[in-house]
């Protein structure tokens, strides 16, 4: 269904260059969850941006069902793909409500029924209607994602980007959240591409995941590889190691 | 003698409904060692950790009935002599580099800082500062000790403060979630300079996290708190065998690469833990 070949993303500001994506390639069928995990700076995040449009793409192609994407995205676009960000407290308008947020994507696709559609999205994420009038701060980081999964599901996409959906969220609600993407997935058939740093989330999610360091595709692996620990390169292994928490060394 | 004692600290914010207790009477002592402080947001870990240093923010106030430093009694500082000691003899990693590093302030300068302010001559703070940014394995210093904090990724940053936090070489650091912006594989080099740290200067560490299985894999002892209270105390080495339901509901909720748990269980609160 998406089809990124040979992207490469290059960041320059004055004699700088930063090649954040060199030359990645990932093919994610339809109903799908595939993983990127990597470190800061392995250009994971880049891909998602690149896919959706917000970082420029200096070379390789991007495709969806087969067509070349047009730069800058077409709006039909945006209705088949929508992103949800890492952190719920940087990408809600803080002055904006609930409601403002939910109405918003919705009036630029002219939609209609935009009042129902709104209650639907809230509930389908498990907040009820007590929070459509809210403004950001009065919610909690878990309530803030799940404004911002409602806002992405709004426009009834078929694909979910999420970067690092719950890296700013607590244990137990990182669970609900995780829970959240996994019901709604299975009701709705979406398919996700979802970028973390963390393994485990990773395996848990997504069938299967890319290894992404200094922006290369290292490997890309099955979930069953990630169990059994087949993994093919030292780097893998060494994310492999640290996810499983502290060693002290041997002195 | 311990380094730290604590007891029965209180830390309450006036709020329109009354004062709202976040820290409700918590008690330990500290030595040279590792103390994990694991709760989630809103236990009241981080407004501990602060109290300690005196910075609680106002109009918050923190009461103890026993608070003492290396012997002396913290409580009823003047400003001024917490000024003294913070930066110098106890310190503090915050959370995240993008907040807590001077936007507009290069790195290097805002190391040197943390010296200058209690007298050391440029120079001198200026090569201490080169050598704790390479005591952090930060591979470029001299780049580093130039650049602005938005030059920096997030693992340079949190190195860059956590150099900045121990170039004063304090007796204890407070590091409060210091490693969760980062990437596990930093994560772990990042412990591991905290934990050379520890054992070479003999410096005692509280390390405030929500990740229950990391700080128990790093700590010496964990402390589990929940509502402004400690709920469990346990040997890091004992987690597995920890009894309060909390403490395991946290352990339960990660998801696991070996486990498919479909769905994550998630916590049920109970009221009964608060009180």
């Amino acid at each position: 269904m998406l089809d990124v070949r040979d992207l490469e993303v290059t960041f320059t500001s004055g004699a700088d260059e930063v090649r954040a994506v060199r030359g990645v390639s990932l093919t994610v069928q339809k109903g799908e969850s595939y993983g990127i995990v990597g470190e800061s700076g392995s250009g994971k995040s880049t891909v998602l941006r690149a896919i959706c449009g917000l970082a420029p793409t200096s070379a390789g192609h991007i495709l969806l069902d087969g067509k070349e994407l047009a730069t800058p995205r077409r709006p039909d676009f945006y209705r088949r793909v929508q992103m949800v960000f890492q952190d719920p407290y940087a990408s809600l308008h803080p002055r904006h409500t609930v409601d403002a947020v939910l109405s918003e994507p919705l009036a630029i696709h002219r939609f209609d029924r935009r009042d129902e559609r709104i209650a639907e999205a809230l509930s389908a994420v498990g907040l009820g209607q007590g929070f459509r009038f809210r403004y950001p701060h009065q919610l909690s980081g878990g309530q803030r994602q799940r404004v911002a999964v409602a806002r992405a599901l709004i426009l009834e996409p078929q694909i979910l980007l999420l970067d690092e959906p719950t890296s700013a969220l607590d244990a137990s609600i990182q669970a609900e959240v995780l829970n959240l993407l996994d019901r709604l997935r299975a009701e709705r058939g979406l398919t996700y591409v979802m970028v973390s740093h963390d393994l485990a989330v990773i395996s848990h999610m997504c069938e299967r995941l890319m290894v992404m360091e200094h922006g290369l595709a290292v490997e890309e692996l099955t979930r069953d590889d990630l169990r059994q620990r087949r993994a093919g390169t030292p780097y893998t292994q060494r994310l492999l190691k640290a996810s499983a928490g502290y060693t002290r060394e041997a002195t | 003698m311990s380094l730290l004692e604590v007891e029965n600290l209180r830390v309450t914010f006036p709020t329109r409904h009354g004062p709202s207790e976040v820290v409700r009477g918590v008690s330990f002592t500290l030595g040279r060692e590792r103390l994990g402080i694991v709760g989630e947001s809103g236990s009241g870990k981080s407004q501990t950790g602060r109290a300690l240093l005196g910075l609680t923010p106002p109009p918050g106030k923190a009461t103890a009935d026993r608070l003492s430093f290396d012997g002396s009694d913290l409580r009823g500082l003047s400003a001024r002599e917490w000024r003294s000691l913070r930066g110098q003899r106890m310190s503090m990693v915050m959370q995240d580099p993008k907040f807590s590093l001077n936007p507009v302030m290069p790195v290097g300068k805002q190391l040197m800082e943390a010296l200058r302010t209690h007298g050391t001559p440029r120079a001198q703070a200026k090569r201490a500062s080169l050598d704790m940014l390479e005591a952090v394995q930060i591979r470029d210093p001299e780049r580093v000790f130039r650049a602005y904090p938005h030059e920096l990724s997030g693992g340079m940053g949190q190195r860059a403060m956590i150099a900045m936090m121990l170039v004063s070489e304090p007796d204890l650091l407070i590091a409060d979630e210091p490693t969760s912006a980062l990437d596990v594989t930093i994560q772990i080099e990042v412990l591991r300079i905290l934990d050379r740290l520890v054992t070479d200067r003999g410096m005692g560490l509280i390390f405030i996290s929500h990740d229950l299985r990391l700080v128990s894999s790093f700590c010496d002892r964990v402390l589990v708190m929940y509502a402004g209270r400690v709920v469990e105390e346990l040997r890091a080495s004992e987690l597995h065998a920890a009894q309060h339901p909390y403490t395991r509901g946290l352990l339960n909720c990660l998801p696991q690469i070996d486990g498919d748990r479909r769905p994550l269980p998630t916590l049920d609160r109970d009221a009964a833990w608060a009180e």
